[in-house]
């Protein structure tokens, strides 16, 4: 059996674990809120538009500055079905 | 092969392997056992199985059970079971649904989230049609009111059609 180098076990030692993080960084089922877990998202108070005076408020500062108003609606409501 | 090809070959294997964990369930493979999360699993060998995920919050959910339950009325005579598997983490939301809507069907709740992980499920909600064999015949996503609801009695209705020995 080959005996490897001290300086390759080294940065084999720190390659696997910088490998590992970014594997956990780059795969989509490790970072993102699965459609089960939505629950607090989807709960009023995570509205922007549930008050409807801020709403409007802000909807008029808006317009008054950019001189253009609406096309900041999506659409879903956080099941993750739309 | 050498040593170090050796480990960076295993290294690429469990990455291949990383990245394939937590596949989103497809048609044509089998189903977890029931049983094995529900308290009390209905009798599903041989039948056609219905198993949605829902939760409390969603509000698709709510649209469909109404449809659910027509369906429960009509197919369960022709051997259609359905099973509906609450995601909700809060137990009284839980409970407050499900008094409100008084389901006619298995209603359970995945309170580890255990099932629901196994599955993958895509959205909310997603139900899974299941063939006699106990294998994922047809999936949907969300609930499109009676779009979904026609589609799913069509599949329903081949599913019935076909003979047991005949079911892939």
């Amino acid at each position: 059996m080959k005996i490897i180098p001290f300086h390759r076990l080294v940065a084999l030692l720190l390659t696997v674990p910088a490998l590992a993080a970014l594997g956990g960084c780059a795969n989509p089922s490790l970072v993102r809120v699965h459609p089960w877990e939505r629950a607090t998202l989807t709960d009023y108070t995570m509205r922007p538009e549930r008050d409807p005076l801020a709403t409007a408020m802000g909807e008029h500062i808006y317009f008054s500055r950019e001189s253009a108003s609406g096309g900041r609606g999506v659409g879903g409501n956080g099941c993750g079905c739309n | 092969m050498s040593y170090p090809k050796k480990i960076w070959a295993g290294l690429l294997s469990f990455g291949t392997m990383l990245s394939c964990l937590r596949a989103e369930m497809k048609a044509g493979e089998v189903f977890p056992a029931l049983s094995e999360v529900g308290p009390a699993s209905p009798a599903t060998a041989g039948k056609i199985t219905l198993v949605d995920f829902w939760a409390s919050w969603c509000a698709p959910c709510k649209e469909s059970f109404p449809a659910y339950a027509q369906l429960q009325t009509d197919y369960a005579a022709r051997g259609l079971i359905i099973v509906a598997v609450s995601v909700d983490e809060n137990p009284d939301a839980f409970a407050r649904f499900v008094k409100k809507m008084h389901p006619a069907f298995t209603v359970w709740r995945d309170e580890d989230h255990r099932l629901v992980q196994r599955v993958n499920v895509p959205a909310m909600p997603t139900c899974y049609l299941l063939g006699r064999d106990g294998r994922v015949r047809f999936v949907h996503q969300g609930f499109h009111g009676a779009q979904t609801d026609r589609q799913i009695r069509q599949e329903i209705d081949l599913l019935l059609a076909e003979k047991l020995s005949a079911a892939p």
